[in-house]
């Protein structure tokens, strides 16, 4: 009890994972500024943001609508991030969990940051945050079968396995899964779903800024806030992280090896930053379409590869 | 007729850096109609001016849109210029255009930037306004000053151009084709930018007819309007330039039609250059001693279109009416044509691709009943409209 208390919170968990992320916040933002030659903001920058809105700014409840809702969205998106996390996260660290379905429920549990945010939005009763909220519902229908795929992909890859122990330890034993061709169409696409899953560029249109003014987010503030940018920074940890385990090989965590199990999660959010700062916002109609029928057919083909044996 | 959802846009949104209010009343999320309101930012510098004199209107004119900020100068010395009767020297006419046009190059840039924020391609943003900086760094070598150049006055410019800055303005000009040549081949074959703006927010040729539209709104529709050319002045008669029209109509033809009007800008440029080595020793300012009494219309042609001064002298050292249209007066009506039945994303795109200028457009309306001819509200009443509106907002509240 007291250990699976101590994975929640502290480690792999909670304050493990927030800290990464917040740090991984930072290398995107300062990747961001130098790819657009600003100078970036200094290290510690994602801490001050979430304690300056967590201490120091007031928490405005909407008039209309439900506040409770409001109040407590947010909050399970923390939760459903953290122990999404700790599922991803336990295994490349070698912990083993002796669960032997972890990976569907790590599906599920990483649509529930996107799910809370729709339900405090709604709750809000703000007319931008409706239109966002719409946005991220048609986005998570376009996205979630494209992540299904993939994940397919992968367990059939490792010979019909569904926990994130053995799918790690068999690349550990072999190649990578993304040495090979199938690998490489998995990861185009998952990769997509990573970026519309964190809701950066192209796919950020659920709060587009110039269009409906940080759509689901608009009416939070303060401490409420906070926990978004929470659940933000959490996210952008432990995604790459089970890409990193899904297609690289998982950590191994002696030596050298510490080294490149960094490099490899910065890698993937180098991934995503730059993705995200070369191209413009689509629309929804057209993330939809990009998903259902390129991202899926790029999932299909490469289940088929799999299932030829390439 | 279901219930429709009423997305502001303003008075304060990310889109506009100016305080305006479009209301975009939708249906999920395809805009069904919309209403605009402007008047936040109403300054009443028609009014002003009548209380400066001919030498001081220049510096409030300028202050009238803060990008655009020498064709305001620019109209006013034509329409002064034809209540006098005079033509400035060939070299002020060229110092003029030089100015003119390095504005224009600004300000398409500037455009070009924003739509990419506007986009979320934040990055076309950051790298556009860093291709614009050194043009404003040249502004300040010729004029001294990075915006609000104060070069115009009555009868010609206020500082010369050296022969000796002639070299460093080429460099930077050249090095701008290189920037402008690498920001058009990111934004014309980028796929997803053709996918967001290719066939948004069209407007047809008799759309723009029908609405009056001006500058590269009505360009890129295929209407090749220019006052550089329909009304010559300055030393825009003397270069060679072609005006650049696009036939589509939609957003991505206005930012084509921007980016190479950016190259046809350096032309001229270059051009007049040459022209200021010709003309050299010539005098850059007429000795104007007085403004006889009479009227006079001034065109010019901003980033954003026609811009347009009527002065009316009384003989004064102050002008006795001053008017003045702004091309985004006539381009900001065309978003109704633009957006209705578009997503709210390509609503606020098409919005920003006539490059709106609120400050400009501001005006005040006086109603007067039409058969007892007086004024229906004076400032009494509508200052007591006022305090009655706040009571009941207060009322509502508590």
């Amino acid at each position: 009890m007291a250990i699976d208390l101590f994975y929640f919170f502290v480690f792999p968990g909670l304050i493990f994972a927030a800290i990464t992320g917040a740090f991984l916040s930072w290398f995107d933002r300062k990747i961001t500024a130098r790819v657009q030659f600003r100078k970036g903001p200094p290290l510690l920058q994602p801490f001050y943001d979430f304690f300056k809105l967590l201490l120091v700014k007031e928490t405005i409840l909407p008039k209309m609508g439900s506040p409770v809702v409001f109040l407590l969205a947010p909050v399970f998106s923390v939760f459903g991030a953290t122990m999404a996390g700790v599922f991803i996260l336990l295994p490349l660290f070698n912990i083993t969990t002796g669960f032997r379905g972890d990976l569907l429920v790590i599906f599920y549990l990483l649509t529930i940051p996107s799910f809370s945010y729709i339900i405090g939005s709604l709750a809000s009763g703000n007319p931008l945050a409706s239109v966002g909220a719409s946005r991220e519902m048609k986005l998570i229908i376009s996205y979630e079968l494209t992540f299904l795929l993939v994940i397919a992909g992968i367990i059939m890859k490792a010979g019909q396995l569904f926990d994130l122990n053995s799918i790690i330890s068999i690349q550990q034993a072999g190649t990578p899964f993304i040495g090979s061709l199938s690998g490489v169409l998995l990861f185009i696409a998952g990769i997509f779903c990573l970026q519309a899953k964190l809701g950066l560029v192209p796919f950020d249109m659920a709060e587009a800024e110039t269009e409906i003014t940080e759509g689901m987010f608009i009416d939070y503030s303060g401490s409420a806030y906070a926990m978004i940018k929470l659940t933000k920074y959490i996210m952008l940890f432990i995604l790459p992280a089970f890409i990193v385990a899904l297609f690289m090989n998982g950590f191994r965590l002696e030596g050298i090896n510490i080294l490149w199990a960094i490099l490899k999660i910065i890698v993937v959010v180098l991934l995503l930053t730059l993705i995200r700062n070369t191209n413009p916002r689509v629309k929804i109609k057209q993330a939809v379409k990009f998903f259902a029928i390129w991202m899926n057919l790029i999932a299909v083909i490469a289940i088929v590869l799999i299932a030829f044996g390439y | 007729m279901s219930k429709k959802t009423l997305i502001p846009i303003g008075p304060y949104h990310p889109l506009q850096e100016e305080p305006e209010l479009f209301k975009l009343y939708c249906d999920g999320e395809i805009v069904r109609d919309i209403k605009w309101e402007t008047g936040y930012n109403h300054r009443g510098i028609e009014k002003l001016s009548e209380s400066k004199t001919y030498d001081q209107v220049f510096f409030l004119v300028e202050r009238i849109c803060g990008i655009c900020s020498t064709s305001h100068p620019f109209a006013f010395a034509n329409a002064v210029e034809e209540i006098i009767g005079v033509e400035v020297t060939d070299r002020a006419k060229y110092i003029r255009s030089i100015i003119g046009e390095l504005e224009r190059i600004h300000s398409h840039l500037l455009w070009v930037g924003l739509a990419g924020h506007f986009l979320g391609y934040n990055t076309v943003f950051m790298w556009a306004w860093k291709y614009r900086e050194p043009v404003l760094d040249l502004f300040e070598m010729i004029t001294g000053n990075r915006n609000s150049y104060a070069m115009f006055r009555v009868g010609g410019v206020r500082r010369d151009i050296d022969e000796s800055k002639i070299p460093e303005i080429q460099s930077v000009l050249d090095g701008l084709k290189t920037k402008t040549d690498l920001l058009a081949g990111a934004v014309m074959d980028d796929p997803v930018i053709h996918a967001r703006t290719k066939g948004v927010g069209i407007l047809t040729k008799q759309d723009i007819l029908d609405y009056a539209a001006v500058g590269p709104t009505a360009r890129a529709s295929g209407v090749a309007i220019d006052v550089r050319k329909d009304d010559p002045y300055a030393a825009y008669p003397l270069v060679n330039w072609k005006v650049i029209t696009a036939e589509a109509g939609d957003v991505f033809a206005k930012a084509e039609v921007r980016l190479l009007e950016m190259y046809e800008s350096v032309s001229i440029i270059e051009q007049c250059l040459k022209g200021l080595q010709k003309s050299a020793g010539q005098d850059i300012a007429l000795k104007i001693k007085e403004i006889p009494e009479g009227m006079g219309m001034g065109r010019a042609e901003a980033p954003r279109g026609e811009v347009f001064h009527c002065v009316f002298s009384d003989g004064s050292n102050s002008p006795a009416r001053h008017k003045i249209r702004a091309p985004s007066y006539v381009n900001i009506a065309t978003f109704k044509k633009a957006c209705i039945g578009q997503t709210i994303a390509d609503a606020t795109i098409s919005l920003a691709a006539v490059d709106p200028c609120y400050c400009c457009t501001e005006r005040m309306a006086v109603a007067y009943d039409s058969k007892s001819g007086k004024r229906l509200m004076n400032a009494r009443e509508l200052t007591e409209l006022s305090f009655q509106r706040t009571s009941e907002i207060k009322n509502k509240l508590i």
